[in-house]
């Protein structure tokens, strides 16, 4: 019997994928360096107030950019939470968003602009986050594990991947939806693409940007929560948790936890924008 | 334009060409060969957006580029500061042809010499009315208190005084023009491109950013390369007026050439539904003044000079200079030189006379001329014509026109 030889893509990949676990260390044990001290910094830093204190103070902050309505649905929320003794977790959820968020934000607006800039760039950076975005999220948490091992950091690294698309493809889309005599009017004037970029393009691109950010924040709550898996902690972790050890009482209050608290983050950074349109 | 040989050019714009596709290079070559847009259009998939133009503009000139949508005239005056890339042929300003600077050398040319004013005003959303103002000297590096007190006389020049914390969003359309207008001025360039710049705006409010246009560049004293699709805005604005279609010009001349003598049919068509009462003006229908009666004439010469032309009254000057000092009848005449009066100056004054001045438009003449004949004056009160009924009718009938007056 003529039989064709079975690929051995898996062994392939087990071998590339090690090869860049040596070849990259340096990169992964910076990257591992900094999300650990930031959710770190974070954590102590948000515990180290009284939860009251705490939540006055998001809720000051709430009032402030986005309304009294979601200023007293953020205290309400965050009370509910520390009523049923989610505070910790919820805490090390939110430093786990902030920091992906702040990472995929160091390397998305970047791009989001050289590509909102740069035809070609654009054309090749399309496709890339196509891809990232049809793939399921629970791929990425399979490479997170061989750089980083299992905890947090890989959380966070997987986080950043299935987060980043957004920030990249607004940042460029709201450069690119600029209107024509807008910058036609910045370009007569002898502005020098510097002057353009900062002074122009970026400020009329900002809605569309924080939209992505906003985009960005809520992608990351939701894969922290399947990142649990690889041991995220935090509020995933208390529902994968009870998943297994089937508490369903338990996985629900969780999971309530996390609806709460990607409601407050997505009305105030939804707000942000706006707030700096009539500013 | 007989002055012309003296004054100095400011742009030339020399044998242009803008094609836009791939390798439009190979449409230049067509269009000298006699080859229409739509051929072009057809056989190389180029659209020719300007071809072969040539014309000059003089300092302190207001030269309209008029023509049909997508004749080419938004793609010209880009040409001219090079928000497009010409294709081929020059752009000269005061000597330097812009067309060959490289980016530093056209970012200086920009800052200096161009104030751009937008058909959808182009304001920055992010920036409150004197922030935008103040744009092109923030982008100059101009410190920030002399930038705003700058900004703030070219708000006040455009009457917006006190509108300078305001958001564009707050303005009406003609006020955000004006701030288009005033953010152009800012920067005290020699030349103001303005693309379609009222185009946007309702009819009333058009008109009095015209007449504001006109009245403030007697005082600033601006070349401007004005655009739009209207006759009549192109009549009113223009020293010269440039006609486009398909990308090339067809005639280059005053309103009057235009109007009276119009290069070809499509000029002509264009022309055809001009109201040309709004555009002639006293000095265009007025005839001679003669004959009249000087201050020294006697009342019996006085009639005696009416007698022989056949009128019922006279027009009194000053023999000096032809100023206008009255307007005397027959019959006054005649009772004064019974009397035994020596001299007719006494008689009559000014106010006898019904006077316009030179560039007074025919349309509002019409309502006066039922009676006596209207003395047409300049500013130093000199008599330089006079319209009775007749000629301002025959003036239209030998411009073709068969309106009711
Ligand atoms: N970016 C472009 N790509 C291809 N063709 C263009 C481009 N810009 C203009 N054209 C073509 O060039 C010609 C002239 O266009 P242009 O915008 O200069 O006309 P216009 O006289 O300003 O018209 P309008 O009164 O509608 O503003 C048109 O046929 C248009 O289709
Ligand atoms: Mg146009």
């Amino acid at each position: 019997m003529f039989e064709i030889p079975r690929m051995p893509l898996a062994q392939w990949v087990d071998g590339l994928l090690a090869w860049l676990t040596s070849a990259i260390a340096p990169l992964t044990r910076a990257f591992a360096g900094f999300v650990r001290g930031g959710i770190d910094g974070i954590v102590a830093g948000l515990g180290f107030l009284p939860p009251v204190v705490l939540m006055l103070l998001i809720g000051a902050a709430a009032w402030w950019i986005a309304s009294r309505k979601v200023a007293i649905f953020s205290v309400a929320g965050l009370l509910f939470i520390w009523n049923l003794g989610l505070w910790g977790p919820t805490l090390s959820t939110i430093a786990l968003v902030l920091v992906a968020t702040f990472i995929s934000m160091l390397i998305g607006l970047p791009l989001g602009i050289l590509s909102g800039l740069s035809q070609s760039f654009n054309k090749m950076v399309t496709p890339v986050l196509d891809l990232m975005q049809t793939m399921p999220a629970f791929v990425y948490l399979i490479p997170a594990i061989p750089f980083f091992g299992l905890g947090p950091v890989a959380a966070a690294f997987a986080t950043v991947i299935f987060s980043i698309p957004p920030a990249i493809r607004l940042t460029s889309l709201g450069i690119r939806q600029i209107d024509r005599e807008m910058i036609e009017a910045s370009d007569a004037f002898g502005t020098t693409t510097m002057q353009k970029l900062v002074k122009v393009q970026l400020p009329l691109a900002l809605p569309t940007i924080m939209a992505g950010i906003n985009q960005t924040i809520m992608l990351s709550l939701s894969m922290v929560v399947i990142a649990a898996m690889i041991g995220a902690g935090g509020l995933g972790g208390e529902v994968w948790r009870a998943i297994q050890r089937l508490r369903a009482g338990q996985g629900v209050e969780a999971g309530l936890a996390i609806v709460i608290i990607a409601m407050i983050l997505d009305r105030i950074t939804q707000n942000i924008a706006v707030k700096k349109e009539q500013a | 334009m007989e002055q012309t040989e003296e004054r100095k050019v400011k742009i030339r714009i020399q044998n242009l060409y803008k094609v836009f596709g791939r390798n439009p290079q190979r449409a230049v070559g067509m269009l000298k060969s006699g080859k229409t847009k739509d051929e072009i259009l057809q056989k190389s998939k180029l659209a020719v957006g300007v071809a072969d133009a040539s014309f000059d503009v003089y300092e302190g000139e207001t030269v309209v580029v008029m023509g049909l949508s997508g004749s080419g005239k938004s793609t010209l005056i880009r040409c001219v500061n090079r928000l497009m890339e010409p294709t081929a042929g020059k752009v000269i300003v005061d000597d330097i042809d812009v067309t060959q600077l490289d980016q530093d050398e056209l970012r200086e040319v920009r800052r200096r010499k161009f104030g751009m004013v937008f058909q959808s005003f182009a304001l920055f959303p992010h920036k409150t009315v004197l922030q935008n103002v103040e744009f092109g000297l923030e982008i100059q590096g101009v410190d920030p208190e002399v930038r705003q007190a700058k900004a703030t006389e070219s708000l006040n020049q455009v009457g917006l005084k006190g509108w300078g914390e305001y958001y564009p969003a707050n303005l009406s359309g003609g006020m955000k023009q004006r701030v288009g207008l005033a953010r152009a001025l800012a920067v005290d360039p020699d030349i103001l491109l303005m693309d379609e710049a009222f185009s946007a705006l309702d009819p009333l409010i058009r008109t009095d950013m015209q007449d504001e246009l006109i009245a403030l560049n007697e005082r600033v004293q601006k070349t401007i390369l004005f655009i739009t699709h209207d006759l009549d805005e192109a009549l009113k604005m223009g020293d010269r007026i440039v006609l486009m279609k398909d990308g090339a010009i067809v005639q280059v001349g005053t309103p009057e050439d235009i109007l009276s003598r119009p290069a070809n049919d499509y000029v002509a068509k264009f022309v055809e539904n001009v109201d040309i009462t709004k555009v002639l003006t006293a000095a265009d229908v007025m005839k001679k003044p003669t004959p009249v009666a000087f201050v020294k004439d006697g009342p019996r010469t006085a009639l005696h000079k009416m007698k022989e032309a056949g009128l019922s009254g006279i027009f009194v000057v000053r023999a000096s200079n032809w100023e206008l000092v009255g307007h005397l009848t027959a019959q006054r005449a005649a009772a004064a030189a019974k009397a035994g009066e020596r001299w007719i100056d006494h008689l009559t004054t000014v106010d006898d006379c019904a006077t316009v001045p030179l560039d007074q438009p025919v349309r509002t003449i019409f309502p006066m001329v039922s009676g006596d004949p209207i003395a047409v004056i300049d500013d130093s009160k000199i008599l330089k014509g006079v319209i009775v009924r007749g000629s301002v009718i025959a003036a239209l009938s030998e411009r073709g026109e068969d309106e009711d007056v």
